[in-house]
């Protein structure tokens, strides 16, 4: 029972960072028809601001209010970074989804290639708060802390979101935009301010997965963002939806299938279940699960 | 979209069927030609050369470093032509084209490990298991398309990239990979002076791909591959059923590229778990819209064009001239990559259609300019 709750909480956990990755990636596709790779760069970005805030930042730090100021700054980093990455190289390409997916494309093999300049290949420990080390006793199973900080800053960000989309006016472009861009276009509503807008999200929901990535993972490596970033393709994939709900089902899916195949069977084996369920769902539902099938870059 | 008022037959025979012209004559039909004769016969005469280019290659042409170096571009060019079958012939956006490298590659190693089988054999299996793979998983990845393919097609590879990395049964080799087993390769295959025969190898591969992409690409699968590419729905419109032209390409583009696995494993006398990542295949794709998708030379210039300054680059960031600048310059540039990103999104803005557009662009600015 408790290695059953233990893996539970921490698929649920694996979930969470994957649901702040593909949150991001999953709306860019469905309003741009953009396959974002440079948004492991700025999980990357998001996690090497969060630890270089921590010791560099003057208040910030590794623990209490000051480890929340240097995620604050990673965060910042990250959306920075994903505005600069929209407004310089993505607009200026409107319209042109390949030229646009090309281009993130030597994004995301510039970043890390840049990150390991300055700051090694090797891994780099991250610092982990008092709040967030040790673990938990959940009925009988002993959880580490940090997997319940992924799980409720996920939720955060899916409420935020689902928040923003019901509530404010440019959610309403934008959710309206992933149903039919080229409606919302018709009725003379700039989408692009939309796209602008969409990109910083994702990007500050991929800096925050890159720092809790990193308490997750306890170090941060230059090629962490490319690895999660594969698995938040295979989430949007399987969540197929382009809505934010149907995100978080799928990354709570890929997370569970993953822990308990890794448990149950030989490690890394669970990294290959995932890929299976990813066949099965295509050969089931023949591909109908991807809303925007259709559409090609 | 009108594809009602194009569905009709005439523009069906007008889009596929080649125009009837006068038959030209003997010198204008072999004009075409002359290009590809003139580069063969320059690839071909180049090991016998001692000439020099000092800047360009560190010794003379027929030096064994050298023929190394091209012999690995050559490697590429093939491999990145394989890759255009798919981008740049059928519009397919895959992003798992490094697994069946890799596994050429990587099954021909370990047959010639294991069961100890001769080189040829080993190459035959390796290129046979390779081309099943891609029937197995071109099925399933070409169930979607756009997007969805090309995130389908990753995650198959990444499948593919963790099993190798995490060495089942110590077969892989891991993070170290896998070397060449001397002892099953032809001695005509082995050592510093018989380079030579790498670079000939190296060069066959790259002429087998070209002719093979060439070839389909002129003859009536090439055709329907440009309706598909130019738009999917009308190809199924018309009564054809894209699905298996697709499944021919990628099954193709896939043989070529695991033989141009077993290739890589003489030429660079073994093989890493790097050839099997999402990277690699990132930059084939690089290769292919630097030099310029869908053309008949643009993958083997792009192909060429990066591995060498690839190459190059590597060399340079040990050179005793890099430790003179400031480490602000000097930290970057030693990322070969970095580099190679940074000037890819230049090439996307500056040179739409990769290098094998830039004649054409010329031109066109230069009779707007008189």
């Amino acid at each position: 029972m408790s290695t059953f709750v233990l893996l539970v909480v921490t698929g649920l956990g694996l979930g969470a960072l994957y649901f702040l990755i593909a949150s991001g990636l999953s709306l860019i596709f469905g309003l741009m028809d953009v396959l974002n790779f440079a948004h492991g760069a700025f999980l990357s970005i998001g996690a090497y601001g969060t630890w270089w805030a921590a010791a560099h930042l003057p208040g910030a730090g590794g623990d209490g209010p000051g480890f929340l100021l240097a995620v604050a700054f990673g965060v910042a980093a990250g959306t920075l970074a994903a505005t600069a990455v929209e407004l310089g190289v993505i607009r200026p390409l409107y319209g042109r989804h390949r030229e646009q997916i090309l281009v993130t494309v030597g994004l995301s093999l510039a970043t890390p290639a840049l990150l390991q300049a300055v700051w090694g290949a090797d891994p780099l420990p991250f610092p982990r708060p008092e709040l967030v080390s040790g673990t938990l006793p959940v009925l009988g199973a002993a959880i580490p802390r940090d997997r319940f900080l992924l799980i409720v800053a996920a939720a955060a960000v899916l409420l935020a979101l689902k928040a923003f989309g019901s509530r404010t006016r440019y959610g309403l472009i934008v959710r309206a935009g992933v149903q039919d861009r080229s409606m919302v276009t018709a009725l003379g509503i700039d989408v692009r301010t939309a796209f602008t807008l969409v990109f910083a999200i994702g990007g500050a929901a991929a800096a925050l997965a890159g720092a809790l990535g990193g308490l997750y993972f306890g170090v941060v490596t230059p090629t962490q963002g490319v690895s999660l970033l594969i698995f938040a393709f295979i989430v949007v994939v399987i969540g197929g939806t382009t809505s934010v709900t149907g995100c978080a089902v799928a990354s709570v899916a890929v997370g569970l299938v993953q822990q308990f195949a890794n448990y149950y069977t030989v490690s890394g084996l669970g990294d290959i279940a995932v890929v299976a369920v990813l066949a099965a769902v295509l050969l089931t539902r023949g591909g109908g699960l991807v809303v925007n099938a259709g559409r090609t870059a | 979209m009108n594809t009602r008022t194009e569905a009709g037959p005439e523009p069906l025979t007008r889009a596929t069927a080649p125009r009837r012209e006068p038959a030209p004559a003997l010198r204008a039909r072999l004009r075409p030609w002359l290009p590809t004769a003139i580069t063969a016969a320059a690839l071909l005469c180049l090991p016998y050369s001692t000439l020099r280019l000092p800047g360009l290659f560190d010794g003379p042409l027929n030096s064994p470093a050298t023929l190394q170096l091209l012999a690995t571009c050559l490697v590429f060019a093939g491999l990145a032509t394989s890759y255009d079958l798919l981008y740049g012939r059928l519009g397919l956006l895959s992003f798992g084209h490094a697994l069946y490298f890799a596994a050429g590659a990587y099954a021909a190693a370990l047959l010639m490990h294991h069961l100890r089988l001769p080189l040829a054999w080993s190459a035959l299996i390796a290129v046979a298991a390779g081309t099943a793979l891609a029937v197995l998983l071109g099925a399933v990845s070409l169930r979607v398309s756009g997007i969805a393919l090309a995130m389908v097609t990753l995650a198959f590879a990444q499948a593919g990239s963790i099993l190798i990395a995490r060495d089942p049964g110590r077969a892989t080799g891991g993070e170290e990979g896998l070397s060449l087993d001397t002892a099953l390769v032809p001695g005509a295959l082995i050592g510093v002076v018989n380079t030579v025969n790498l670079y000939w190898i190296a060069l066959g591969y790259a002429a087998v791909a070209l002719a093979v992409v060439w070839w389909l690409a002129a003859s009536p699968i090439g055709r329907v591959w440009n309706g598909i590419r130019a738009n999917e729905q009308r190809v199924s419109v018309l009564g054809l059923n894209p699905y298996p032209f697709k499944l021919i390409g990628f099954v193709v583009g896939a043989a070529l590229a695991s033989l141009g696995g077993v290739v890589f494993l003489l030429v660079a006398g073994g093989v890493t778990p790097a050839v099997s990542t999402a990277e690699f295949t990132l930059t084939l794709l690089v290769m292919v819209s630097l030099g310029g998708a869908g053309t008949r030379w643009g993958p083997v210039l792009g192909g060429v064009l990066y591995t060498y300054v690839d190459h190059r680059l590597v060399q340079l960031s040990g050179a005793p001239a890099f430790d003179a600048l400031p480490p602000v310059l000097r930290a970057p540039l030693s990322q070969p990559l970095f580099i190679l990103g940074l000037l890819f999104v230049a090439a996307v803005f500056f040179f739409p259609g990769g290098l094998a557009a830039l004649p054409g662009r010329v031109r066109a600015r230069w009779s707007r300019g008189s």
